[in-house]
């Protein structure tokens, strides 16, 4: 082994000179199959959306340079800033709570024995279809008689409940709901296996020096786990704006405008109304909007985040 | 101490059946004739227990062909997603060639794009390969992965150069190198990976939403979806019984796996999302 390793000058570089210069070959056909798809079906659609995003065109007729009309139509259009505002209240709504209640829960398996019986409970939204999951709720919400809740909210108690998924205010809520409810269990998972890393010997020594739980969950367990949770936050933060699927089963937004997202927007752009430009600058839009709020997290890590030096 | 940990389970629990209710709810109702959805206060029962909402609904709507759809298309896809990511993640964790850190960053960068900003384009680009209402649209596209690249990457580093220069030595190429000696050595990435790229393709729904319109081409949950559509908001228990077809399957499947498929999912972090 130690001739071996003699044998190669620099780490990395392993193997006899003359051979060297095939590695070019190889790199190319290793590499071929995924650079080919991702360059077709990925960074040559985005270039095309791009492209797009500047033209008139129903994909029929003829296309037609139309500058930036199509995003100052989508920008003073009230039904896009309604759009642009759902989808950032749904993001203000799933992300804080979901990631709030996702860490109470990943520290209480944490202290708790025969926790991955739970673990299995709060993950089986996480593998069921989402059409499914919105089924489901949609048999929970429903503002008539067919309404669990609201059957249950008003012969129980007497209440007069909302219409949760009729009402244009309440039905984001009612989203966010199901949205958290279907993505907890990944999320618990993920802050448990980070809190599984954080040595019990710098749990054990706080205590130690008298800190009592909550000062340990403040000051020992929260900054060791913040890269875990900023990681969480940024990945949360782009799944919500990519909310579609529960939106599009439990309430057709054309029904109700308080449903309305950017990505429901491009959708109903794109394949219902045919209008692919308009469709890809509002796409744009979102994608612009996405790496300004992912570049703002960025930049908040840095204060907030803990890293191991 | 017993007292606190008497209260972390009865918390635990209290979430727990908040997990659990919409599916025990679900099965309920999928049991429930259409006179039994109006009453007020409801009942929580079925009565008298409907069985026949399953036949009905597997008569309505051809499930079974849409299982097949779904499975293959998620094999399929796998299949394809765990060779050629392993590929490339070979080439970037092992071997030097120019360019290697651009290219590395252009594919991290393409990761951030998401699904629906490049969906008009790519519905365009695939009508144009006669590619719509195919189950090509849905198999093809999902092969371009480079989170897959980017966590086989971190699996291949894992293992030892000593084991290749071994092989090397005794005469083998590059391609016996990565067949023989690295993808036997990173199984535990290739599994968790296959797990989440499976139930990925297995649940989703705006790709085949969109490229697919033939009834019998449909995978599970678009199935589903159009299923609801027709029975609108009249016979609940037909439509949970599909969505109770659509979805124990793959729940029992879950509980035989669960501990490996929990684990990959936590270890990678992004998950299925």
């Amino acid at each position: 082994m130690a001739v071996l390793t003699r044998a190669r000058p620099r780490a990395g570089r392993r193997r006899a000179p003359g051979v060297r210069n095939r590695d070019g070959w190889w790199a190319a056909f290793f590499l071929a199959p995924q650079v080919v798809a991702l360059a077709v079906f990925l960074v040559f659609p985005l270039g095309f959306a791009v492209v797009l995003a500047f033209m008139r065109w129903d994909g029929l007729g003829r296309k037609e340079w139309a500058g930036l009309d199509n995003f100052a139509a989508q920008l003073s259009d009230p039904e896009f800033g309604l759009a642009v505002w759902n989808t950032v209240k749904l993001a203000l709504l799933t992300v804080p709570v979901g990631l709030a209640l996702a860490l109470l829960i990943a520290v209480a398996l944490n202290n708790v024995r025969g926790g991955s019986f739970y673990r299995v409970l709060y993950f089986m939204p996480v593998v069921t279809s989402s059409v499914a999951v919105a089924l489901m709720w949609q048999i929970i919400l429903a503002g008539d008689e067919n309404g669990v809740l609201n059957n249950t909210l008003r012969s129980w108690f007497g209440l007069n409940p909302p219409d949760w998924l009729g009402d244009t205010g309440w039905v984001i809520v009612a989203i966010a709901v199901v949205t958290i409810w279907s993505s907890l269990g990944l999320n618990v998972v993920i802050f448990l296996a980070g809190l599984q890393t954080i040595p019990p010997q710098i749990v054990e020594a706080a205590r130690m020096d008298g800190a009592g739980s909550l000062r340990i969950f403040r000051s020992v367990t929260l900054p060791l786990l913040s890269p875990t949770i900023f990681f969480s936050t940024v990945v949360a933060v782009i799944s919500s704006f990519q909310a579609f699927d529960q939106i599009y089963v439990l309430v057709r937004p054309e029904d109700n405008e308080g449903a309305r997202t950017i990505v429901y927007q491009v959708y109903e752009l794109g394949f219902k109304d045919f209008e692919f430009g308009m469709s890809s600058a509002a796409a744009l839009i979102l994608l612009v909007l996405t790496l300004l709020v992912t570049l703002v997290q960025f930049a908040a890590q840095k204060r907030l985040v803990h890293y191991d030096s | 101490m017993r007292l606190r940990q008497a209260a972390l389970h009865a918390a635990l629990t209290a979430g727990g059946l908040a997990m659990v209710f919409p599916f025990v709810w679900m099965l309920l109702t999928s049991f429930k004739g259409v006179r039994q959805m109006l009453n007020s206060p409801l009942d929580w029962l079925p009565h008298p227990w409907r069985w026949q909402n399953y036949p009905d609904a597997l008569a309505a709507m051809p499930f079974g062909t849409a299982y097949w759809n779904s499975f293959y298309i998620a094999a399929l896809n796998v299949t394809l997603t765990l060779l050629t990511s392993a590929m490339a993640a070979y080439a970037f964790a092992r071997i030097r060639f120019r360019g290697s850190g651009v290219l590395f960053v252009v594919f991290l960068a393409t990761q951030m794009v998401p699904a629906q900003v490049t969906i008009v384009p790519l519905y365009l680009m695939l009508a144009r390969f006669g590619w719509i209402d195919s189950h090509l649209s849905l198999i093809l596209p999902s092969v371009a992965n480079p989170f897959a690249v980017f966590l086989l990457r971190q699996f291949i580093r894992a293992v030892p150069v000593e084991l290749e220069e071994a092989a090397r030595i005794d005469g083998a190429g590059r391609w016996r190198c990565f067949w023989n000696v690295v993808l036997p050595n990173i199984r535990p990435g290739l599994g968790a990976l296959g797990i989440i790229a499976f139930l990925a393709s297995w649940n989703s729904f705006f790709f085949p939403l969109i490229f697919l319109n033939s009834p019998e081409l449909a995978t599970v949950p678009l199935l589903l979806s159009q299923f609801s559509g027709q029975h609108t908001a009249v016979d609940y228990g037909l439509i949970l019984a599909g969505s109770a077809i659509a979805v124990v399957p793959t729940l029992i499947a879950f509980l035989f796996g669960q501990r490996k498929i929990i684990n990959s999912m936590a270890a990678s972090g992004l998950g299925g999302r």
